[in-house]
């Protein structure tokens, strides 16, 4: 049932959101054309271009949210409906036959390509997922882009990581606004390459270098699964799309609606669920495939601060959640109690955040928490949290960059970029006050405590797991939200409590010859790390190689401004304000979905989440492809939320299905409180027990108790995955592989060329032998030789010089001649 | 000179049974020349030849020719032959072994030439008769001819006669 | 009477000559050979001019006594001559090749 539908509130930016992503493009290509030679050496570009995409997005989404605001105010009914049911319940709307409106996507798209009857288009498809994270990217990479400046001041590459930076920022928003397929593949892949290309920003060390090629190798495993689930989807929509939309089976619209309209086969959709999700379990570091993430803190902190915490890893949530459809009808999310999504997404959350508490590196600490994290949202997705994840993604965006800032910042300034938390920090909440307040906001906001932005989000995907029918999950969500709260009270006590140690207690240097004892510093802590072999369940092996990444840093060490004190001291303003930024907004991005407060306070909602209404379809053909010609239907449909769980009627499409809400529950929060704020005080004794100064009998149980031990050891080793994995699998693989092909090389490619070369000498032989001595010496020119002497010997004894001879040869050949002719002429 | 032609019917036996005994004689004389182990022989047997000729060229009504034959031949060319025997021989009498090593060879050679040539002729002319009443040709006609038709070669003989003379000269002189 | 008697002579006389020509060494008696030939032909050409009442024969019979004449004096001279070199005229020594 459709009403009338709103003028289209469009503007400017909406229709030239496209050019979002252009604008860093444009500075990626400046910066590497021009960057080393200006002034600050292409940074400026790098940020001027995000200012610039950042602006731009500003407007797109301040024009966004006029559209959806124009669209519900048009309504009366809805409003209405919306007043009955507002303060102190949110809007629950699962084919309940209640009313909702939704607002069209501003959708543009230019072929860019023809071939076989095939088109590749780019454009642009701005809905509220897409604004809310173009909004997400570009501010996050500008607050990276200042921080960096001072950050990298000095390093030897440091315009091209600009360059990487500002690049990756062009991909990533390729990616949220793409409307196709190819397009988001072709983000998605752009993102890969500038995770490599960051990674192994120093990769003079071995090991960043083998930590770029893993993070590459482990999603490009999951990559095939993104091409695949593409081509699968494809084949599937091409026939709806072209009938339906006059679009082809790429264009991601025109995939949910496929997905939703009822003709699409179950086993097709389940396997493009399959495929897709192992892309996301690539590239969001699920469970198996999350082994490159902790890796990649080989990386600068701003890299790890941007792209493995709050923007790329992000991108298979972000997938998800934007083909949700597929997944809702493949994996029949609202109708079971477990599905391949959730039970990864619970897992990952769990495996990690387990592996988070036997991290010495603070950088991995966050990196595991990530991990989790990103389980976490996956798991609300599975369980059908749509909003929930994706606010998720929003408020864990801003809070773990804080944190990964806030480490930068440690290492520039307290611990002398060492992140061993262990070994160099300690005790610097006195000595770096700002950083530690906002670590502290930061680390609140994660682990859940009341009000701040995680509260919210994460309370919120729990509940509504719970709801959806995933009982398991929500009590894995619960146990998750424990451990979250737990390790990182560890980490906060190791790096701001307690003594220092030493580099945070100024352990290295007061010389005034930096390089001469950083070098030595380098060799020191080699010394430290060898004989730290021999400390509490530190595997040789493995955590040296997580030991060396602490020294990655060194390589920003060209020119140090602050010559004059080397000691641990606070960081400088341009580290220090994108932190408070964040943190300031990881203290209050949670109101834009604290449905506690009542409706008004549930703008993303309202804002970003597509009504599950279905849409008259004459309303989505436009004139073909290859002219820009905006493929916008009419700005909004006001309808019943039955999409996902009736088919749509004819002539009608659905293209996001109905998700359910869970409603606020005071009593559910209280008790998630309870259990966040006593997984604080349990860590908080464990860790004066096992870090402080007393004698506990706790110290050392792990080397004492076997058992124990065994399970530290376990988890250290990070469950022998890498083992498995590259020992087993890779070599297990690669190894038969490449002896085939030495094989191959060897006996077949250099057979053949042996064997050609000595059929060609055996030839020449037999030639020599048999053509050359034989036929043309032997018979041709010694045979002509013996014939012409032969014929010369036969007819030497003709000139005899004996006249008698002649005259008898004269009057014998007469007489015959004469015989002949008398014969002949008988 | 002319009785012998303008004879009657039995003039005719006559000249058979002349010829008859005339190429008889012939023959062996050339035989002998040809297998006599004397030179001088040789020499002589071929003065018989020769004569033998003329007669038969008398007998053929070729009166001046014979008469050559018999002045020319005969009378210069076996001097000249004696001569020749005379000057190259060391000794005198001796009978000297003449013959080829390889002598037999000619006797195919010439047998064949025989066969042929006598099957010609015999093909060719069969039974054809000389004229009956042939008379001798008279001088008048040879002079006419040889200094109308064939003065050319008239001419050309003088030349030769020439060239041998001086050759002969120039060859056989001492100096 | 028959022109083949004459005819015939001829031929016997030639081939006899020819046999003298291959058979015998001595450089004189090639010589004599070649004139029986000769003669053998100055013969048949009287025959034929016998037969045909013509007088070409007679006139050709006699341009070869000149030329045998005129040949056998050369001939003779240049027998001379080798004999002179050579103290002989035995033809199988005279031959100086060596096949």
């Amino acid at each position: 049932m459709l009403a009338e539908t709103a003028a289209a509130s469009s503007g400017w930016f909406l229709e030239h959101a496209w050019l979002i992503p252009v604008v860093p493009v444009i500075g990626f290509a400046l910066i590497i054309l021009f960057g080393k030679r200006m002034p600050m050496k292409g940074s400026e570009i790098g940020l001027a271009s995000m200012a610039g995409a950042l602006a731009l997005s500003i407007g797109t989404a301040y024009q966004w949210i006029q559209r959806v605001d124009a669209a519900h105010g048009d309504h009366e009914g809805s409003a209405l409906a919306r007043g009955i049911t507002g303060f102190g319940r949110s809007l629950t709307a699962a084919a309940s036959g209640e009313e909702a409106t939704y607002v069209a996507p501003v959708i543009k798209s230019w072929t860019w390509w023809q071939s076989g009857g095939l088109e590749f288009g780019l454009g642009q498809h701005i809905d509220g997922l897409a604004v809310l994270m173009l909004i997400l990217v570009a501010f996050i990479s500008c607050l990276v882009q200042i921080f960096s400046l001072e950050y990298v001041r000095g390093d030897r590459r440091y315009t091209h990581f600009f360059a990487s930076l500002t690049l990756f920022s062009a991909g990533m928003l390729t990616m949220v606004l793409a409307e196709n397929m190819v397009q988001l593949i072709l983000g998605w892949e752009i993102m890969g390459l500038c995770s490599f290309l960051l990674i192994g920003h120093w990769w003079e060390d071995k090991a960043n270098s083998r930590a770029a090629l893993k993070a590459f190798f482990t999603v490009r495993v999951g990559d095939m699964g993104l091409l695949v689930g593409t081509a699968i989807v494809f084949f599937g929509a091409n026939a709806y799309a072209q009938d339906t939309f006059g679009s082809n089976g790429f264009s991601i619209q025109a995939i949910n609606a496929w997905a939703l309209s009822g003709e699409a086969s179950h086993t097709v959709l389940l396997w493009a669920s399959v495929a897709l999700f192992i892309a996301c379990i690539g590239k969001s570091g699920q469970f198996p495939l999350h082994t490159w993430l902790p890796d990649a803190m080989a990386g600068p902190t701003p890299v790890s601060s941007l792209l493995h915490s709050s923007t790329m890893v992000v991108a298979g949530v972000f997938l998800v959640a934007r083909m949700y459809p597929v997944f809702w009808e493949g994996f029949s999310i609202p109708d079971s109690s477990v599905n391949f999504i959730v039970v990864i997404g619970g897992i990952t959350t769990l495996v990690a955040a387990f592996l988070a508490f036997v991290q010495t590196d603070i950088k991995k600490v966050l990196a595991y928490s990530t991990v989790s994290q990103l389980g976490l949202m996956m798991m609300g997705l599975g369980a059908g949290a749509w909003i929930a994840a994706v606010f998720h993604v929003f408020t864990h965006a801003f809070f773990k960059c804080c944190l990964f800032l806030c480490a930068g910042s440690i290492a520039h300034s307290g611990s002398h970029h060492s992140f061993d938390m262990k070994r160099d920090m300690g005790g610097l909440r006195k000595i770096m006050p700002v950083t530690f307040a906002c670590w502290m906001i930061a680390t609140a906001a994660l682990t859940g405590f009341p009000f701040l932005a995680g509260f919210w989000s994460k309370d919120e995907i729990i509940a509504t797991v719970g709801k959806n029918g995933y009982e398991v999950f929500f009590y894995v969500g619960f146990l998750s939200a424990f451990l979250t709260a737990a390790y990182m009270t560890r980490a906060t006590y190791l790096t701001f409590f307690g003594k220092p140690r030493g580099a945070a207690a100024g352990e290295h240097g007061d010389d005034d010859d930096h390089a001469e004892e950083h070098e030595q510093a380098h060799d020191e802590a080699m010394v430290h790390a060898m004989a730290h072999a021999g400390g509490p369940g530190v595997h040789t092996d493995h955590t040296d190689h997580t030991d060396h990444t602490d020294h990655t840093d060194h390589g920003a060490h060209g020119a140090h401004e602050d010559g004059e004190h080397h000691g641990p001291h606070e960081s400088g303003k341009l580290l220090l304000v994108p932190i408070c930024i964040l943190a300031f907004l990881s203290i209050f991005a949670g109101f834009l979905q604290a449905p506690a407060f009542g409706e008004s306070f549930e703008k993303l909602k309202l804002w970003v989440e597509p009504a599950a209404v279905p849409i008259a379809d004459d309303d989505f053909l436009v004139s073909g492809f290859g002219q820009s010609a905006a493929l916008t239907p009419r700005a909004a449909a006001t309808g019943e939320l039955v999409c996902g769980f009736e088919t749509p009627p004819n002539g009608e499409v659905c293209v996001f299905p109905a998700v359910t809400h869970a409603p606020f529950s005071w009593a559910k929060a209280g008790v998630a409180t309870i259990i966040v704020f006593s997984a604080y005080a349990l860590s908080l004794l464990l860790c004066v027990l096992v870090y402080g100064d007393g004698r506990s009998k706790l110290k050392g149980l792990t080397q004492r108790n076997r058992l124990l031990g065994a399970g530290h050891r376990f988890l250290v080793n990070k469950y022998y995955l890498d083992d498995l994995y590259e020992k087993v699998i890779v070599h297990g693989v690669a190894y038969p592989i490449s002896k085939a092909a030495y094989w191959v090389n060897q006996h077949v490619l250099d057979g053949t060329v042996n064997a050609v070369g000595k059929g060609g000498r055996r030839t020449g032989e037999w030639i020599y032998k048999y053509v050359d001595q034989g036929v043309i010496d032997g018979i041709v020119v010694d045979g002509s030789g013996k014939a012409a002497s032969g014929t010369g010997g036969a007819l030497r004894p003709l000139q005899s010089g004996k006249v008698n001879q002649y005259g008898a040869l004269l009057f014998g050949a007469a007489a015959i001649g004469a015989l002949v002719l008398v014969i002949v002429n008988i | 000179m002319s009785a012998v032609i303008l004879a009657a019917d039995d003039i005719q036996v006559a000249q058979n049974i002349g010829f008859g005994i005339i190429a008889a004689v012939m023959v062996v004389g050339a035989l002998k020349v040809v297998t006599s182990k004397n030179v001088v022989h040789a020499a002589l047997a071929l003065v018989l030849v020769l004569s033998g000729a003329a007669a038969q060229y008398i007998l053929l009504g070729a009166e001046f020719v014979g008469v050559s034959q018999v002045m020319v031949y005969v009378g210069a060319v076996m001097v000249l032959f004696l001569f020749g025997v005379m000057l190259t021989r060391a000794k005198l009498g001796k009978e000297t072994d003449l013959d080829q090593p390889k002598a037999w060879v000619g006797i195919p050679v010439a047998l064949l030439m025989l066969g042929v040539l006598g099957w010609v002729l015999i093909d060719g002319f069969g039974d054809e008769r000389l004229p009956a009443d042939a008379s001798p040709k008279a001088v008048v006609e040879i002079s006419d001819s040889i200094l109308g038709p064939s003065l050319v070669p008239f001419l050309a003989l003088t030349f030769v006669l020439v060239a041998a003379v001086i050759g002969g000269i120039v060859l056989a002189r001492k100096d | 009477m028959l022109v083949n008697n004459f005819l015939l002579l001829g031929a016997v006389l030639f081939c006899i000559g020819v046999y003298g020509v291959i058979a015998r060494k001595n450089a004189v008696m090639v010589l004599m050979s070649i004139e029986l030939i000769l003669n053998s032909v100055n013969l048949n050409f009287i025959a034929f001019s016998a037969l045909h009442g013509n007088i070409d024969g007679n006139t050709m019979a006699l341009f070869i006594i000149g030329v045998a004449a005129a040949e056998v004096g050369v001939g003779l001279a240049m027998v001379l001559l080798i004999y002179r070199n050579r103290k002989s005229i035995s033809l199988d020594e005279l031959s100086e090749m060596k096949g």
